[in-house]
């Protein structure tokens, strides 16, 4: 559904050149989720914006939705969606009357964007706010409709730029939901981008790392997790040490470090270690009080490609009123 | 494509309609031009052709009020460009042309409700005109106010926040409006400011609007300015299409 080749861009600003995207390689099939994950300034935005066809790329190629990005721009955005991480909602514009406009400029005739908007509204909660100044909204509310007005058109593929970010936790969920269903059920491909390891984690098939403007790994969440430290086991017991044998023993274990209360170590997957642990540890006599296995967060996954954590600017991307 | 920009003018004109003060509001510089500088001119200009001195002063403010409301059309794209809306647009197969057109037919639109007023207000004040030359100086007024929101918008494209907007919008109008004789007839002046302002399109505009409020519709000044209107309207909306054409790939 989306076909990315050595996909770039360049910026000039009066002092300076920034080289936003340097060569993004990357393919979505139809009917994945896939995220971009990488902290403020990494590139995420400029590369949603080039595939959207709103910013030409330096270079590269890539065909999106069927169509080739640079030769039938058109055609790519019949087939799209975009919701921008700051939404796209009129200063003045009321709910309905935004939703109408965005399904008339899709070429819907006036009664099938009126049954169109009819059917969004009520998916997405909206039917009350329907006459609403969207500036009156809550942030919650507002997503919602800048999630039905990238929708309008029942577009193939779906790109979400940082969906939740600045949202409460309950319509974080929602949002949540929503991509999940539409994923689901409509079977829409969906590539989004987020600086949340947890957003990352609960909605994507796949997901690509971006750091500085290049993608530094890939993989299903729980792969690129694999990848980096498998996972970690911390076994309580009174005798750490006689526990720490043991663990030593099994394939794959390191970075067995023992403490006065218990033992941490590293295996490749914890959940296929555990049951030859536990019957070595039976069989030896020694008693344990407590196992856990913790799979290892993107943060980690970061940390190992990039040498540096995830969050190191705590700045937020301002979202627009 | 007149489909498309049918859509974005109903858009744009959405919040005039809902309060149409604003179109008032947006005009009290011109209101106060004509009410408190026009009966200073009465006793002031005799102009030959001309009964009283309102059929000199008004078709002037008329300009005027066609490039306040023109060229100051780029503000209303700041706030949404900054929203996102002006995106969320472009990436619907929208025509990139339509999404000017929309906006300029809004401002065509707006001035001709703003010069029907600021004309009853003239003739309350005693203006005495030929109607029909009163309405085609109203429609050259529309024409110019179009071609210069057509240049406003693209301004603002390329100067995205008010900080760089407002000083080049100000220093643009300010020397257009004092070099075309919009308050006196530049023919007062001394040779060199006569020089200067004939390379003003506003002044043939000015003058285009002055022979039609005395009824001199076949005048060289009619034809003039009608022409150079229509050849600026051309050219800052060419300008301003490529533009928002190449905004993207
Ligand atoms: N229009 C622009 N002009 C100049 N630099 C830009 C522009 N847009 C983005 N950048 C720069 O490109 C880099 C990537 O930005 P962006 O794609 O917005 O990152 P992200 O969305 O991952 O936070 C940043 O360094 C940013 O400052
Ligand atoms: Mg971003």
């Amino acid at each position: 559904m989306i076909h990315v080749r050595g996909l770039a861009r360049r910026f000039h600003t009066r002092r300076s050149t920034v080289d936003a995207v340097t060569g993004v390689d990357l393919d979505v099939a139809a009917g994945e989720v896939v995220g971009f994950l990488g902290p403020n300034g990494a590139g995420k935005t400029t590369t949603l914006r080039m595939l959207t066809t709103l910013l030409e790329p330096s270079a590269g190629s890539a065909e999106v939705a069927g169509h080739d990005l640079l030769r039938e721009p058109a055609l790519v955005r019949r087939r799209i969606g975009y919701v921008a991480q700051g939404g796209g909602c009129s200063p003045h514009g009321r709910v309905r009357e935004e939703l109408v406009l965005q399904a008339r400029l899709h070429r819907l005739d006036r009664d099938r964007a009126r049954r169109r908007v009819d059917e969004l509204m009520d998916r997405f909660a909206l039917t009350d706010l329907a006459d609403r100044p969207t500036a009156s909204l809550s942030g919650g509310q507002r997503r919602r409709v800048d999630l039905a007005v990238g929708l309008v058109h029942d577009p193939a593929v779906l790109f979400l730029d940082e969906p939740t970010v600045a949202l409460d936790p309950r319509s974080r969920a929602h949002v949540w939901d929503h991509v999940r269903s539409l994923n689901a059920e409509h079977g829409t491909t969906i590539f989004l981008t987020t600086h949340y390891l947890d957003e990352a984690d609960a909605l994507c098939d796949r997901v690509l790392v971006i750091d500085h403007g290049r993608i530094v790994a890939a993989g299903s969440p729980s792969e690129l997790k694999r990848q980096v430290s498998g996972d970690v086991v911390e076994v309580g017991s009174a005798r750490p040490s006689a526990v720490a044998e043991i663990a030593g023993r099994l394939p794959g274990a390191r970075d067995v470090t023992t403490t006065a209360t218990g033992v941490r170590f590293h295996v490749p997957r914890g959940d296929t270690a555990l049951p030859e642990l536990l019957p070595a540890l039976v069989l030896a006599g020694v008693s344990i009080t407590s196992v856990q296995v913790h799979r290892p967060t993107l943060d980690d996954v970061f940390l190992a490609m990039t040498g540096r954590p995830l969050h190191d600017d705590t700045q937020e991307a301002p979202v627009a009123a | 494509m007149p489909r498309d920009t049918l859509l974005v003018f109903r858009h744009t004109i959405g919040p005039v309609l809902r309060s149409p003060a604003t179109i008032l509001i947006s005009m009290v510089q011109t209101i106060l031009y004509l009410v408190l500088f026009g009966p200073l001119l009465e006793d002031l200009v005799r102009v030959p052709g001309a009964a009283n001195s309102w059929q000199v002063f008004a078709p002037g403010i008329l300009v005027q009020l066609a490039l306040f409301t023109g060229a100051f059309a780029g503000f209303a794209l700041l706030p949404d460009l900054r929203a996102g809306v002006v995106e969320r647009m472009r990436v619907t197969p929208v025509s990139r042309t339509a999404l000017l057109l929309g906006r300029v037919l809004r401002d065509v639109v707006v001035t001709m409700a703003q010069a029907v007023l600021l004309l009853l207000a003239a003739t309350a004040l005693g203006m005495r005109a030929p109607l029909v030359g009163v309405v085609l100086g109203l429609l050259l007024a529309a024409v110019l106010a179009g071609a210069l929101s057509a240049a406003s918008y693209t301004m603002a494209l390329a100067l995205p926040n008010e900080y760089q907007f407002a000083p080049v919008v100000q220093s643009v109008t300010l020397p257009l409006m004092l070099l075309s004789g919009v308050l006196l007839p530049i023919a007062f002046g001394p040779d060199w400011l006569r020089a200067v302002s004939k390379v003003n399109p506003l002044t043939y505009a000015v003058d285009a609007e002055r022979a039609l409020f005395v009824g001199d519709y076949g005048a060289t000044d009619v034809l003039t300015g009608v022409t150079v209107v229509l050849v600026v309207f051309g050219l800052t909306v060419l300008w301003g299409t490529r533009s928002y054409r190449r905004q993207n790939a």
